[in-house]
């Protein structure tokens, strides 16, 4: 048996592991029980805006369906099949990165970046009509009526929600795109996967939230 | 270290359970919009949150794999959510008990 060395592409996992660390399926718990605890800040941050929308949707309820169906559904259903899809594309990656299909690996997550940069092409687009239509509270929002004010409500909760969400995507690319460029370098296979299992958990919470926004914001007052 | 003289293998297909999670998703997503065209008074926002809900399960079960993990790491991950029942539960106590 030869030692490996730094330059063969399986380096030992027994030299990537922190001295606080005993074994690698300890270092791969504890790396996802990190992560976890780092989107439970990020259910409280969406959470906090979520229950502020619940509480002005309760105070002005005919502005709220007024309003969601003054928002874009065919780029809003679009975009959700595009997270939907880019999620699977992550997941599949990962099962490829755990049989040790490199190439594969990188294609997918070549696939699932391409998909987050249209969603986020989409929303620019849908931003850009928004302005168009007079819907942008503090800069250019004209409605006039009853329902005016509950709809600036709405569209204030919608812009902040979802700039903050496509703050999250862009992150989520950023990361998605080293472990892409790293899907072939000299890396420990273990530790490769483990780390590209704590990135794919923060691309799928991002999808996660975005379902919950789709259903809060493009689907109400559809039907009247 | 033996895997550096195993060849890979030649075609590699995603795992089946992954391909029905997304295709499921997809359907619900069109479920939903379909449906929130349904004239159902109060239910439109019910039926939304529910099948929301449901997508949301299927990604923490399958994309997330926690069907797969331990008793931690399930604990952690409910643990955000958790504490978000309890801030809105809490938070909407006042609109939902108000006459």
């Amino acid at each position: 048996m030869t030692m490996p060395t730094r330059r063969s592409r399986n380096v030992s996992d027994r030299s990537d592991i922190a001295e606080h660390l005993a074994t690698v399926p300890q270092r791969d718990e504890v790396l996802e029980l990190g992560m976890w605890t780092f989107l439970s800040t990020e259910v409280l941050l969406f959470g906090g805006l979520i229950l502020s929308y619940f509480v002005y949707r309760h105070a002005d309820p005919q502005a709220f369906l007024a309003a969601g169906r003054e928002t874009k559904i065919v780029i809003g259903t679009l975009n959700t099949a595009l997270l939907l899809t880019s999620s699977f594309c992550v997941a599949a990656a990962l099962r490829a990165a755990e049989h040790e299909q490199r190439r594969t690996t990188r294609a997918l997550l070549g696939l699932a970046i391409v998909l987050g940069l249209t969603f986020l092409g989409l929303k620019s687009f849908e931003y850009i009509e928004e302005y168009r239509e007079h819907l942008v509270p503090g800069v250019n929002f004209a409605r006039a009526g009853e329902n005016a004010h509950g709809i600036e409500l709405f569209f204030i909760f919608y812009f902040v929600a979802t700039l903050l969400h496509a703050v999250h995507v862009l992150c989520g690319i950023g990361v998605l795109a080293v472990f892409a460029a790293l899907a072939t370098a000299t890396i420990a296979r273990s530790r490769y996967v483990a780390g590209l299992r704590t990135a794919a958990l923060y691309w799928h919470f991002v999808d996660l939230v975005w379902i919950f926004l789709f259903a809060l914001i493009y689907l109400p007052g559809r039907s009247s | 270290m033996s895997e550096i003289g195993r060849p890979p293998p030649r075609t590699w297909r995603p795992p089946i359970d992954l391909v029905i999670c997304w295709i499921a998703l997809l359907l619900l997503l069109g479920l939903t919009v379909v449906l929130s065209y349904q004239p159902l008074a109060s239910l439109n926002f019910a039926v939304a949150m529910t099948i929301a809900a449901i997508k949301a399960g299927l990604v923490a079960a399958i994309f997330m794999e926690l069907r797969h993990r331990s008793g931690v790491v399930r604990a952690f991950a409910a643990a955000g959510f958790f504490w978000l029942a309890i801030l809105l539960w809490l938070g909407l106590m006042d609109f939902l008990t108000r006459t």
